[in-house]
């Protein structure tokens, strides 16, 4: 009587290891690890190698000692005697200061250029996508440097200020807008000005409750709440309301012509703000490029339909095309911003100090420890790249499309 | 018929009214011109802002662009010509033209190599990029990185000839070991390439004046011709390469996985620059002490380094697109992993992947330009360091600034116009 069993199964030979599927992939895997091994090896022994013969070592003390540079643009105290680990801390400041920046003015100008793209003004139509073409097909190093260029030779010096018949004048006594930067007023904390801060943070959240508890009631009831109003009221009354009552903690320090420059006030650098304007013209091409895919994305069937429910159209913006839309334009407007941030290590063609130029540039070239500071900078931007990227998928869990 | 209701209606028209032509204001540029640029107050509105835009723009730029010098020595000899008018100065252009194209160190009198060579990219680009060009023109094509190569860089023709009889080597013994396996095939070629690299490399070695041109150095090039150089050099490095990565982070072997998906997000999570100064001051200590690797070398290497992991994610993108059902039926025909990839799955990958791999080519070719933040004179580097710095044309900036824009938006908006048309080339779907 035979029965079923299964087929003898091959004793395992090392040939087995080039022609059976089940044992190949080890194989391959072993030789790609020792290769990489090696290559590894092999790097490494030639860098003790080449640190020996250059009497080198590898240590990070030197973030320890004073740097001995001046930075012009700081956000946090910083003199010539700082340590260079505190220099680097002013260069992340910065860096994350005009990413900031330049995220915000590049959404606004990339969302408006990504609509009028697709305005039926033919003219209008026409102009944006001459802008797009023209700043996306264009080194933004180059952006940079023209901006940087215009900047100084169009805006008068702080000199023509002076006089009684200057060339140049202040906005309301608050602003000069110089070839070497932006002169802004300053707000001064006296005490109680936390007090003031702290009522409106309240009360922008409170403009949120208060949206919440209209949208619930007209879930709830079918009655509509007015929101414009109320939400204008909440957001001013009760902050000037406290700022009065404490006498004004928070004052402004206007910028003063003094000799030859301005005194007080904030100071933007012309290297921060035409890096800044750079980065978000640039930018925006390529997010203006992502809205509009996006809003075309939206099958013409939705705001259709929407439109014979008997909706109106902003409502139909708002409720049918825009969330839709926007599952299409937040992950590579996100990943726009990377962009934006790794390109705002351009900055050292400019003068601007940040990341690159403090770490990368004036200590690297002081203290000569180029492996150590090239490897923190990348580790920062890295670090900064995978926090992006792990925002994003967060995002992208969080408005994918639920399936049945 | 007509005379049927003769006594109860009083007239029937019996024949058709001719056709009226439409209202003035309904046909033609009016219509046009109501619909696109008048419609609503709001499109007025944005209509007549835009046209004071572009009237102010051409008011501005025509009489500086009309008004320009060609022929001056020097900005302030320019000045003195126009006496107090606007004007452009664009006689820094065409002084400094051999400047700004080959850098400030080529030798002038072999000039002529570069642009050759120029020539001959166009030439061998045309059947890769235009499928109805002559297929003969291939052989142009396969033998240009070499030809290439001796006319920039000069030297003995054997060098570039070793090379090729090397690559040539690999692929006849690639070919001969095939039918065991691919893999077997890629390492007798790899070995046979090396062995004929090793052996031909003490020959040409010993003979360096062999119709040899002027060697020029690596950090002699310059200008425009450097972007091109590096532009071309990584991108066509850089695709093999990225498809391997590609393929590596989609493959079920964990450790091969890894490792490219550890190489390709480092790689894009840092900024070009970083990747440069490594170029610069690091990657130096990793090579042997005696080795002296140039800094052009070095930086194609890092560049190569940059773009793969980007055209690695593109690629990856049109993998993943793939409908599963290409992969299983490549299986069922019984295609190994090799076939199945070079016949069935790359081709319709890449033919997904062309405007993402089109978009990388572009970005890295602007990318270029920052070569210029390492001291190399680049198109950028010529214009901020010699020219800039020049005393004669100090203060020149629009005229050279204009130019580069103007060099950058031809080359990357006609990449890109011809991403799009290959686009509808291939679109084999039919909607």
């Amino acid at each position: 009587m035979s029965t079923y069993a299964d087929p003898p199964s091959r004793a395992f030979t090392p040939s087995m290891l080039i022609n059976d599927r089940r044992y190949r992939s080890y194989t391959f895997q072993f030789i790609a690890l020792l290769l990489l091994a090696l290559a590894i090896g092999y790097l490494v022994s030639n860098l003790l190698e080449n640190l020996r013969v250059a009497g080198l070592n590898l240590s990070f003390d030197f973030l320890g000692e004073p740097a001995g540079y001046d930075i012009n643009q700081t956000l946090i105290d910083y003199t010539s005697q700082s340590t260079h680990l505190r220099a680097s801390m002013v260069g992340v400041l910065n860096t994350l200061l005009v990413a900031l920046l330049g995220c915000v003015m590049a959404t606004i100008i990339g969302v408006a250029v990504g609509v009028l793209r697709l305005s039926n003004n033919w003219l209008v139509r026409k102009l944006m996508s001459g802008y797009v073409e023209i700043f996306r097909n264009v080194p933004v190093l180059i952006w940079i440097l023209i901006v940087m260029a215009v900047f100084v030779a169009v805006l008068p010096q702080p000199r023509d200020f002076r006089g009684d018949d200057a060339e140049a004048q202040m906005l309301w006594d608050a602003f000069a807008f110089t070839g070497r930067g932006f002169y802004l007023p300053k707000p001064i904390f006296a005490a109680g000005s936390g007090i003031v801060i702290t009522v409106f943070a309240a009360s922008i959240i409170g403009i949120f409750a208060y949206r919440r508890h209209a949208t619930k009631t007209l879930y709830d009831t079918g009655r509509l709440l007015p929101t414009f109003w109320p939400s204008v009221a909440i957001f001013f009354l009760p902050t000037l309301l406290v700022f009065f009552l404490l006498g004004g903690p928070i004052a402004l320090e206007y910028p003063e012509l003094k000799g030859f420059n301005f005194r007080g006030g904030i100071y933007m650098r012309n290297s921060l703000i035409s890096l800044w304007f750079a980065l978000s013209i640039y930018t925006a091409a390529f997010i203006a490029e992502n809205v509009r895919a996006g809003i075309l994305a939206v099958n013409k069937g939705q705001s259709e339909a929407a439109a014979s429910l008997g909706l109106r159209p902003r409502r139909i913006m708002n409720l049918v095309i825009l969330p839709q839309a926007l599952r299409v334009i937040i992950p590579p407007l996100i990943s726009q911003y990377l962009n934006l941030t790794k390109n705002s290590s351009l900055a050292i063609a400019v003068g601007y100090m940040d990341l690159t130029g403090t770490l990368g540039g004036i200590t690297l070239n002081q203290t000569g420890r180029a492996i150590e500071s090239v490897v923190l900078l990348m580790l920062f931007y890295l670090l900064i790249s995978l926090a992006i990227s792990a925002i994003m998928n967060v995002y992208n869990n969080a408005v994918r499309l639920k399936e049945r | 018929m007509s005379d049927t209701h003769a006594e109860s209606v009083a007239y029937v028209r019996d024949t058709m009214l001719p056709q009226q032509p439409p209202p003035a204001s309904e046909a033609g540029a009016v219509k046009w011109m109501r619909e696109n640029l008048f419609s609503g107050w709001f499109n007025t509105l944005l209509t007549l802002v835009s046209l004071y835009f572009i009237y102010q723009i051409v008011t501005g730029a025509w009489p500086w662009f009309a008004n320009g010098i060609w022929t001056a020595s020097s900005l302030a000899e320019c000045r003195e010509i126009l006496g107090g008018q606007t004007g452009a100065c664009f006689s820094v252009l065409t002084e400094r033209w051999n400047q700004l194209l080959f850098g400030f160190q080529y030798p002038s009198d072999q000039y002529w190599r570069p642009v050759t060579a120029f020539v001959l990219l166009i030439v061998a680009l045309a059947p890769v990029l235009y499928p109805k060009a002559p297929r003969q023109l291939l052989v142009v094509t396969a033998l240009y990185p070499f030809v290439a190569f001796w006319l920039i860089w000069g030297g003995t023709l054997l060098a570039p000839l070793v090379a090729l009889i090397g690559v040539a080597g690999g692929y006849v013994a690639f070919k001969l070991v095939e039918h065991q396996s691919f893999a077997m095939g890629a390492f007798a070629g790899l070995v046979a390439a090396l062995v004929i690299w090793v052996l031909g490399g003490f020959v040409s070695g010993s003979a360096e004046n062999v119709l040899a041109l002027q060697p020029v150095p690596s950090r002699d090039l310059g200008g425009f011709m450097l972007n091109m150089i590096l532009g071309t050099v990584c991108v066509s490095l850089s695709l093999p390469i990225g498809i391997l990565l590609a393929l590596g982070r989609q493959s079920s072997m964990p450790i091969i996985k890894w490792i490219c998906v550890i190489f390709i997000e480092f790689i894009r999570g840092v900024p070009l620059i970083t990747l440069l100064f490594v170029a610069n001051v690091v990657l130096a200590y990793f090579f042997p002490p005696d080795a002296n690797i140039d800094l052009v070398l070095r930086v194609i290497i890092m560049i190569t380094m940059f773009a793969s992991a980007y055209i690695a994610e593109v690629i990856r993108g049109g993998l993943a697109a793939l409908p599963r059902g290409q992969y299983e039926a490549a299986d069922s025909l019984g295609l190994d992993y090799a076939q199945a990839t070079r016949l069935i799955i790359m081709p319709q990958a890449l033919k997904i992947s062309i405007p993402g791999i089109v978009n990388v080519a572009v970005g890295l070719f602007k990318d270029t330009t920052l070569v210029s933040v390492i001291s190399m004179f680049d198109l950028v580097g010529m214009i901020r360091g010699p020219i800039l710095a020049s005393t004669e044309w100090n203060g020149v900036y629009w005229e050279l600034w204009g130019f580069a824009v103007l060099l950058f938006f031809i080359v990357c908006f006609s990449i890109s116009k011809y991403s799009q048309w290959l686009e509808r080339q291939l679109a084999t779907d039919h909607r």
